[in-house]
């Protein structure tokens, strides 16, 4: 293994993420005190509880989630789009680097820029709201497998991406409608029966559902199906990688 | 001396079935300054980068130091650097952590006193702490050699490596990769300055069109391939060229007391005894003599002629 090569693609994109720490963390901390104010004071006063937990702290994991996923995906598409645009890839390229090698120094900082915002996030809620976390272990477990998955998933959009708007189609068109539809705010439990198993075939519900439950215990499907849905995507990603960078990964020509 | 690197039978085709390269076959020898000559788009960059595995190549074999580069790219690429073309650098980065970024990619420890070294060797020291893009042209090809040579490879390819700079700044950089290669890098470069090849190389490629059509040493390609001019100054005009200079293909200057005549060196025989002797004959005074030989460029403007006239009747 190249562990200095590793070593400097993560450190060079942590490096990124101090540069514009600012920027970084002002926005996903902006974002979720304005959702805690429309969602929990304005919203949450006509819903005061679901499943007995109050509405404010019902939607901090669903919150995290949200910028869990969008951040890891934004980090790592940029991260690896970034280089392909300035040319400076070649050196990437030239390096005794593997594929593994790339792809862990990349996701892996991307995954940790998402884990520190999400850390940030628990932190910024317990300003607003009552934040319980029965499973620590669990929510770690699933904080960190979904930061890698979607790190995961951001890189492979950096791979295809022709263009800057290109990083922003996915993201903008799948993922946020997702996690929005994916009970994020609520229970599907709330939803007409139709829309509920609409709702099922979300996997982001069930993500947000496992994650929920490792706080407090409550969910809407099982625990079981939530983390066999986030191996399932990452298992699809990490193959779906493998197999674009045995084609020669859209950069090499 | 051994070879450092060995091309055999390479072949690339770009998706859109652009043949770049066909069927190189190319030996380097270690120590050696090296120079690929062709126009643009000839597959110079193709070919360095087939070999530093920033391109796949189709069929065919590369090896460095006897070793395979595409089994073997861990060995073979620790000890290879490549200076790009383009001034492909991150803007926003400073110099010390641009080049240090690089020795760490190459899976090297960090060593801040090497760096420093080559920093200042390359005139960079005062620059270390400067962002990339508040250098001028010339200092961000500094800085991308340096980051070649961070991790004090054995094989460097410089791609062009005094595209778009100054005069000034050109010899400048030959200074740097005469040194280089007297602290025993070999050095590849691909450049279509040929009065870079002629000032740098040991040995000289010309490729066109993916093809590699001539593999010399300089000074024999400049020698074998090359035609002399002599030039003949007389003390009083010829007015009017008969007896018998007339069988000679020779030309006048503007003032007609300037003769110039061109003969191959590769003859067995030049006739430029017998035009002495008949410039004398003929009456006329020689007032000076002097040489001239074909230049790389000359050479390699024929041989590319040459070579699309074929690949035409082809």
């Amino acid at each position: 293994m190249n562990w200095y090569g590793i070593k400097s693609i993560y450190i060079h994109e942590m490096e990124r993420f101090r540069r514009t720490l600012f920027q970084s963390l002002a926005s996903p901390i902006i974002t979720t005190s304005l959702y805690f104010v429309v969602f929990g004071s304005a919203i949450g006063s006509r819903i005061t509880e679901i499943d007995g937990i109050n509405y404010g702290s019902y939607i901090v994991p669903g919150m995290i989630m949200l910028t869990i996923l969008t951040q890891s995906i934004s980090n790592a598409s940029f991260a690896f789009y970034f280089p392909r645009f300035t040319n400076t890839i070649y050196e990437i390229l030239a390096a005794p680097l593997s594929s593994f090698e790339i792809v862990l120094g990349f996701v892996g900082a991307a995954a940790s820029k998402s884990l520190i915002i999400g850390c940030v996030i628990i932190l910024t809620a317990n300003f607003f709201v009552d934040v319980r976390i029965d499973h620590p272990l669990l929510m770690m477990f699933f904080l960190i497998l979904t930061s890698i998955t979607f790190a995961l998933f951001g890189f492979i959009i950096g791979m295809y991406a022709e263009g800057f708007e290109g990083l922003q189609i996915i993201p903008i068109l799948i993922i946020t409608p997702l996690v929005f539809l994916g009970g994020s705010f609520y229970s599907i439990n709330m939803l007409p029966e139709f829309w509920q198993k609409i709702s099922l075939l979300n996997p982001v519900l069930y993500l947000i559902s496992g994650f929920r439950y490792s706080f407090y215990e409550v969910s809407d499907v099982s625990l079981f199906t939530s983390t066999l849905t986030i191996l399932t995507i990452l298992i699809g990603c990490i193959i779906f990688i493998t197999y674009t960078f045995s084609k020669g990964y859209r950069i090499k020509d | 001396m051994k070879n450092i690197l060995e091309i055999n039978n390479v072949t690339k085709f770009y998706k859109n079935s652009v043949k770049a390269l066909e069927n190189v076959n190319l030996n380097i020898k270690e120590g050696e300054i090296f120079a690929l000559l062709g126009p643009n788009g000839a597959g110079k960059s193709t070919l360095i980068n087939s070999i530093c595995g920033i391109v796949n190549f189709n069929t065919g074999t590369i090896k460095i130091n006897k070793m395979d580069i595409v089994k073997n790219y861990r060995n073979t690429r620790k000890i290879t650097g490549i200076v790009p073309q383009e001034l492909n650098l991150e803007s926003f980065e400073t110099v010390w952590n641009n080049v240090n970024y690089s020795r760490g990619l190459f899976g090297k420890k960090p060593d801040h006193n090497y760096i420093e070294k080559l920093l200042k060797q390359l005139s960079l020291w005062e620059k270390k702490d400067s962002k990339i893009k508040e250098l001028s042209g010339g200092m961000k090809r500094r800085v991308l050699i340096a980051k070649a040579l961070s991790h004090q490879p054995k094989l460097l390819f410089l791609d062009e490596p005094t595209a778009s700079v100054d005069v000034e700044l050109r010899k400048d950089m030959w200074d740097v990769v005469k040194k280089l290669n007297k602290d025993g890098v070999t050095i590849i470069l691909t450049t279509h300055y040929i009065e870079e090849a002629e000032e740098l190389s040991d040995r000289v490629a010309v490729i066109n069109d993916g093809k590699i059509i001539l593999v010399d040493e300089k000074d024999k390609l400049i020698k074998k391939l090359g035609e002399k001019t002599i030039k003949i100054e007389l003390f009083e005009s010829i007015e009017k060229i008969n007896g018998n200079l007339s069988k000679y293909n020779f030309t006048l200057d503007q003032t007609n007391k300037i003769i110039s005549h061109t003969y191959n060196l590769n003859s067995n025989t030049t006739d430029i005894t017998e035009l002495l002797n008949d410039v004398k004959k003929d009456g006329f005074k020689i007032k000076d003599i002097n040489t001239e030989q074909s230049s790389l460029e000359e050479i390699f403007i024929k041989l590319i002629q040459e070579n699309n006239n074929e690949l035409v009747r082809n």
